[in-house]
């Protein structure tokens, strides 16, 4: 095991030993070459011609008949798409590996010391045996719009529920073309002119199916009497006609809408339609405006919307951690075994809290395992597609891009044009680079005796 | 001892390396042709049932490939049956996702093409003809192109002279689908004719407590036929064409004017079901499944025929009854025709290709096809009689009545990065001018680089 993670550490260098004998037999070289040649085919066929021909695809056009030098370099970083793209891809590297690791990290230290540690780890892991794409279609459910539907919104919807109150008549408004209600900022309408004493006001709202009404609602009637009086309703017949802004036969009445008086902005008093839609108001609101607070007809909660522009992106991070929380947890698990137990008893016998052994003592000493796993974790976040490809709806794909996604779509994605595709893997190569040198780098050192 | 040792390790070694290297054989056979069905049996003409003469395949696998799925693709499966009946070949369906013109490029450049395809887009079949990947149709498949098709069909499935394609399944796509109940429960009798008419209908709907207009915004290419149906009937035909071919550009006034048209439908929360962002949240097929389903279902929805399709599979309602369809209304002076087609194409050479493709231009099979609904033909042989509604019926004979005055879908004809492809070009910048239809001058930049970008390089 360690001298084929040495052979793979250097890459294509042999090892020195077989070289140092080689020169006492002489036919030891060719034998090494033999040895050599199934795996140098291999690489030399599947990484290192494809990573050459990517190089020189890129300097040629979408036919790749022309040469176009750097053209598709330029095209990269200029193209708002991909800009895009290598802005999610920085977030991507930025957040995902730290926080994938941190959560390890707590699972790890946590599952040691609860005594259903094992089936613990077992559950968090269990997202790691699924594919991306069904992890993909899982999430994609999950964030769904509908309440009904996404779980996510589910939750929101719930919470949000508890501390404000759903609205009787959600989506009610008032008839524009007949009646002088108009919005007035939070949801609220409010008539342009005042209301007097002995004439009725008529507030009719339209938008609510007759049929959808809750309660038994029952027909409007027209206020009457001399103090500060009107009816609110539904001015809509079932089956259409009547006269707009009139109170028909057979339209229903809004029971229990709240009606406020206001004069210079504050509301001087306020009353509550009765069953059959009419309110009264007292005498001191005699040539006030009339308002009906938004609060009764806000929309329902429709949720978070988390996969538009805004949020796809921390959405779909969120997937990832999902599934890759257990990697971590169990490598740094691994790790946590093989730290000396002698050295936290020592620091909790000097005084040290839980607190101060987990940060000064246990994570030094992971260091090192905590390195592996979020380097790891960079290279593979570099090439993130299939969550990404799956998770975002086309409106908000552009906003979710990221480089590896991009790559596929101007090579694949109806342009065609394999010249920037390569340019792009070029470019991804390119930055996931010093992340394997440190890597390589790091093995090295670990193997020196 | 150590002579020894070392001479085992030899034979281990060649022995690895003669497994590794048998293994890469193997491979590389898997990787090449494996075509099954290479080598003509080249069985002369064995007329069986009547109408159109195709050879004997017997023995023979055939390969096609198209977009669709679900009711679709069952629909299109029993017209292939009825060819394997006549010919003795085996036809395997095989549906290539969203984006037709990369999964065929990419089986093209492998080296394994499906023996026939339907390309969705005029776009696509000029790219490809110009790439050389289409076989131009043989004798047999012409004559049955020209004996039942206008004139404009047959072009528009040429290129530069050259005959490749048959549409042999077309679309009017200037239909709006409504729930007679809905209607009814709103008082309206009439169906608007007008664009203004439809803007007041619509708010009647609204005011009468049923989402008005259903859109299937999460779907980018409901969206540009929107577009390209005012565009038609705003700016009119000729401009329609110089759109189409990018002569003028996508910051012209007639754009800003359909724009801001479109707008006052796409900009009032009231009006579409969901709102904007229900609408960006919604697909075609549940676009569909939401007007002619459900507790609260809204009135009206924009597509062309093959709507007939989801409501027959996916919902209860009636055709014909529950379920009616009215012209686009008319934006400008004349009330817009566009039209969409599936055009078959030849990727490979060989007999079984053409024989599907002459079959294809036959009325016997347009016959097959119209029987199971959700299809329109363009095919002028085709009796009517064949349709299996009324409400298909009306469509069919309005487009094929339309003789040239139709104008072909416009995102079609562009290059299919502009036109034809998911997340982005004019699919993605109407998205998000749905979610913001303020800004229409924004809208129209961004789709005037993407176009500048797209007929540029294609």
């Amino acid at each position: 095991m360690a001298s084929v993670a040495h052979t793979e550490g250097a890459g294509a260098a042999p090892a020195p030993a077989p070289h140092r004998r080689a020169r006492v037999t002489g036919t030891r070289r060719r034998w090494a070459v033999v040895f050599l040649l199934p795996a140098l085919v291999l690489l030399g066929a599947l990484v290192v011609y494809p990573i050459g021909y990517s190089l020189w695809r890129s300097l040629y056009d979408a036919d790749g008949s022309g040469f176009v030098g750097l053209g598709n370099y330029a095209d990269v970083f200029s193209d708002r798409a991909t800009l895009t793209a290598v802005r999610n891809t920085a977030i991507w590297v930025a957040v995902a590996p730290a926080l994938v690791t941190a959560l390890g990290l707590v699972f790890a230290v946590l599952t040691e010391r609860v005594r259903w540690g094992t089936a613990f780890k077992l559950v968090v892991f269990m997202p790691m045996a699924i594919s991306m794409l069904a992890a993909g279609i899982i999430f994609r459910l999950v964030y769904e719009q509908d309440p009904a539907q996404g779980v996510a919104n589910a939750v929101a919807r719930s919470v949000h529920d508890t501390f404000v109150s759903s609205s009787v008549y959600p989506n009610a408004r008032p008839n524009a073309a007949v009646s002088d209600l108009r919005a007035s900022g939070g949801g609220s309408f409010t008539t342009k002119g005042t209301v007097r004493a002995g004439t009725p006001a008529l507030l009719p709202l339209v938008g609510i199916a007759p049929g959808r009404l809750p309660g038994a609602p029952e027909e409007a009637r027209a206020a009457s009497g001399p103090g500060v009086t009107g009816t609110v309703w539904l001015d809509f017949v079932p089956g259409g006609g009547g006269t707009k802004g009139r109170i028909d036969p057979g339209e229903r009445a809004l029971k229990g809408v709240t009606v406020e008086a206001v004069r210079d902005g504050r509301a001087v008093a306020s009353a509550r339609t009765a069953a059959d839609g009419t309110f009264t108001l007292p005498a001191s609101a005699d040539g006030a405006r009339l308002r009906l607070p938004g609060a009764d007809f806000a929309a329902p909660y429709g949720g978070i919307d988390w996969l538009g522009p805004a949020l796809v992106t921390p959405a779909i991070i969120g997937s990832y951690v999902w599934m890759w929380a257990g990697f971590a947890m169990v490598l740094i698990a691994a790790g946590l075994a093989g730290v000396d137990r002698n050295l936290l008893e020592a620091a909790r016998v000097d005084g040290a809290n839980e607190w101060q052994v987990f940060r000064r003592v246990t994570v030094p000493l992971l260091a090192p395992v905590l390195t592996v796993v979020l380097v790891t974790l960079m290279i593979n976040v570099m090439k993130v597609f299939d969550l990404v490809y799956i998770i975002a709806p086309q409106p908000s794909q552009d906003d979710a891009n990221v480089l590896a996604l991009q790559l596929f779509l101007s090579s694949f994605g109806g342009g065609g044009n394999y010249g920037v595709g390569s340019a792009i893997g070029v470019v991804l190569l390119v930055l996931v680079a010093p992340v394997m040198y440190v890597n390589i780098r790091r093995l090295r050192r670990e193997r020196r005796p | 001892m150590r002579s020894t040792g070392s001479r085992n390790r030899t034979h281990r070694a060649v022995a690895t390396t003669a497994v590794l290297l048998a293994g890469a054989v193997v491979l590389t056979a898997c990787g090449g042709g494996n075509d099954g069905n290479s080598g003509d049996r080249g069985g002369s003409s064995a007329p069986s049932g009547g109408g159109v003469r195709l050879p004997d395949l017997k023995g023979q696998t055939l390969e096609v490939a198209a977009v669709w799925t679900g009711p679709e693709q069952e629909n299109f499966t029993k017209v292939l049956d009825a060819f394997t009946e006549r010919t003795g070949a085996k036809v395997d369906f095989v549906p290539t996702g969203n984006n037709t013109s990369t999964f065929l490029g990419t089986r093209i450049e492998g080296g394994k093409p499906p023996d026939v395809a339907f390309l969705p887009q005029v776009g696509v079949l000029h790219q490809f003809a110009q790439k050389g990947w289409l076989k131009p149709l043989g004798a047999a498949a012409r004559a049955q192109s020209e004996k039942n098709f206008a004139k404009g069909w047959q072009e528009l499935g040429a290129w530069k002279g050259t005959r490749y394609g048959i549409y042999a399944k077309a679309a009017n796509k200037s239909l709006i689908w409504y729930n007679t109940k809905a209607f009814e429960a709103a008082g309206i009798s009439g169906t608007p004719a007008t664009w203004k008419d439809f803007l007041s209908t619509a708010q009647t709907l609204s005011d009468s407590g049923s989402p008005a207009v259903s859109v299937g915004g999460a779907d980018g290419w409901t969206l540009t036929d929107w577009f390209e149906n005012v565009y038609l009937s705003q700016a009119g035909p000729e401009k329609y064409d110089r759109l189409a071919a990018h002569e003028i550009k996508w910051t012209d006034p007639s754009v800003t004017d359909a724009l801001t048209t479109l707008a006052q439908l796409w900009g009032k929360d009231d009006l579409l079901a969901g709102g904007r962002k229900g609408a960006l949240n919604t697909e075609f097929p549940k676009s569909v499944t939401q007007v002619f389903s459900g507790g609260a279902p809204a009135a009206m929805v924009y597509e062309g025929d093959f709507v007939t399709a989801n409501i027959n599979a996916d919902t209860k309602a009636e055709l014909g009854t529950d379920a009616k369809v009215f012209p686009f209304p008319a934006v400008g002076a004349k009330a817009p025709v566009v039209s969409g087609g599936d055009v078959a194409v030849a990727l490979k050479g060989g007999q079984g290709a053409q024989a599907l493709l002459t079959f294809l231009a036959s009325a016997d099979a347009a016959r097959i096809w119209a029987a199971q609904g959700g299809f329109i033909s363009p095919n002028k042989a085709l009796d009517p009689a064949a349709y299996k509604d009324d409400v298909t019926r009306t469509i069919a004979k309005a487009l094929v009545s339309a003789g040239d005055g139709f104008r072909f879908d416009m995102s079609d004809q562009a290059p299919a990065a502009f036109g034809g492809t998911q997340g982005i070009g004019e699919w993605k910048d109407l998205q998000d001018f749905l979610r913001d239809p303020g800004d229409v001058a924004g809208t129209q930049k961004k789709l005037e680089a993407d176009a500048a970008k797209a007929y540029g390089s294609g």
